[in-house]
């Protein structure tokens, strides 16, 4: 099949919602928004925490989770693998090769991703908020809600940038998840496994909408903060 | 000392002042920046804290306000109220840090630090607000406010709190000759109420309608605590003097 040819018909797997792509779509985005939700919450408070405390090994602590930005994929695979194994400590309950395996290594790649970008931007909150809420009587953990409160603007970007890597991997969700068709398979592993076996149309159909969901996502993100920021100040 | 009855805002609680600092000083990395301070504040008083850039009028705020911990000496609240949980003393800075939110929320959220009730918070706010004429304010976003306007928040806010103490930092450094005054009204409200003032400034003609007390500072240490009448007249130390000629201190 030409490459022209695979344009035309990746636009009509597009536009004819086909039943294979469309479920491909949505359990790539069940995986990737809930991956987000889980290190979001986990994320957020825990890079808070980490800009308003001072505690002994708090500079390694920032070390570590700024270097695990740049974790790759298939070693969170990996990790995620050796412990959901059938011989790894959580084998017992059977989550190798099940969306939520995939949902555990994204969010393990991710919160690094989101505790750190969070640390940075609530440690320069803190530098301008801290005398003020301390003078109102805020204890340093109450602080935490009303910080996060207040950089909710900024705060979108580092959840955009969890977002994003977890929707563009391969490693970690092929390796966990195993690509198994209909029940695993992303839009990254399909388009590995297509292009590999040469359906190059449905390949860049998947490709060409994994774009444009990111461009939508990130479209909604930007314009809910900007919105909101004009509104609040 | 003057012992107003304290309507409005105390209720009848025993006063948590006076305010005494004994030999206090404060170091950064073993740099002395406040050498052995002693002073006591009593009920009622407006007290200026005058003295040049650097001479600690600032630190000394906070220490009074429990922001710092002194390297040396003591901080006390020796009143018979100073042992109730709530802080009764507040202060405004001379940038006030509002939240991202409305101004009526940016004081319910202070009442709620305070452990204040749901319930009660939005009304306290409000006639804090009311108070001071500024209801017109409280659905706006605080942070889009004028610096002028957002000290009166930071004021009004204050006010919400029912503080016995104020400590002011510089409350009109930033502003023009229109929001000073207001900001001096709003002083002179809470004076009224019975509210100790301690304040630094670098504006003498403000100190000089706001004093009772004069608190001078220079190098990091006390030279004088002198009535306000005295000190504007002639201040008993030679460095207050050549700072009041406007001749340079430093």
């Amino acid at each position: 099949m030409g490459q022209e040819n695979a344009f035309l018909a990746a636009w009509r797997l597009i536009v004819e919602l086909d039943p294979a792509l469309v479920e491909i779509v949505i359990l790539s985005l069940r995986v990737s928004l809930t991956a987000v939700l889980l290190a979001s919450l986990l994320g957020l408070p825990i890079g808070a925490a980490l800009a308003i405390y001072r505690f002994r090994g708090r500079g390694a602590a920032i070390v570590i989770f700024n270097a695990m930005m740049g974790l790759p994929p298939v070693v969170a695979g990996l990790v995620v693998y050796l412990l959901l194994s059938r011989s790894g400590p959580f084998g017992g309950l059977g989550l190798l090769f099940t969306p939520t395996a995939m949902i555990i290594a994204q969010t393990v790649l991710i919160l690094p991703i989101v505790v750190s970008l969070t640390r940075q931007v609530i440690e320069d909150l803190w530098q301008e908020y801290e005398e003020q809420l301390r003078s109102l009587g805020s204890s340093t953990a109450r602080a935490i809600p009303t910080l996060l409160r207040d950089a909710r603007f900024s705060l979108i970007t580092s959840v955009l940038a969890g977002f994003g890597r977890a929707s563009a991997e391969v490693g970690a969700v092929l390796i966990v998840g195993g690509n198994i068709a209909g029940y695993t398979r992303t839009m990254t592993t399909a388009i590995a496994l297509e292009t590999a076996r040469g359906d190059l149309a449905l390949a860049l159909g998947l490709g060409i909408l994994l774009i444009l969901l990111t461009l939508l996502l990130n479209t909604l993100a930007y314009g809910t903060g900007r919105f909101a920021q004009r509104t609040t100040g | 000392m003057r012992s107003e009855p304290r309507v409005e805002l105390m209720h009848g609680v025993p006063s948590i002042l006076p305010l005494r600092l004994e030999a206090v000083s404060f170091a950064v990395r073993g740099k002395p920046l406040l050498t052995d301070i002693g002073l006591e504040v009593t009920s009622g008083q407006r007290i200026m804290v005058l003295g040049p850039n650097g001479a600690g009028k600032s630190l000394t705020l906070r220490l009074c306000h429990g922001l710092l911990q002194p390297t040396k000496g003591r901080v006390t609240w020796l009143g018979a109220g100073a042992n109730t949980p709530r802080r009764r003393h507040a202060m405004v800075f001379q940038r006030p840090v509002m939240l991202r939110r409305s101004a009526l929320a940016n004081i319910t959220h202070a009442l709620a630090l305070q452990g204040i009730g749901r319930a009660q918070r939005k009304e306290q706010a409000l006639a804090a607000l009311r108070h001071f004429g500024l209801e017109a304010l409280a659905d706006r976003p605080a942070r889009v406010l004028s610096g002028g306007e957002q000290q009166r928040l930071a004021m009004a806010r204050a006010w919400a709190l029912r503080p016995e103490v104020l400590f002011l930092d510089e409350p009109c450094a930033a502003l023009d000759p229109g929001a000073t005054h207001a900001i001096e009204e709003m002083i002179q409200a809470f004076h009224r109420a019975g509210v100790t003032i301690v304040m630094t400034t670098h504006n003498m003609g403000q100190a000089r309608r706001l004093a009772d007390e004069v608190i001078f500072l220079h190098h990091g240490r006390l030279l004088e605590q002198t009535p306000a009448a005295e000190f504007f007249e002639q201040p008993r130390s030679e460095a207050a003097d050549a700072f009041m000629k406007g001749e340079l201190l430093w």
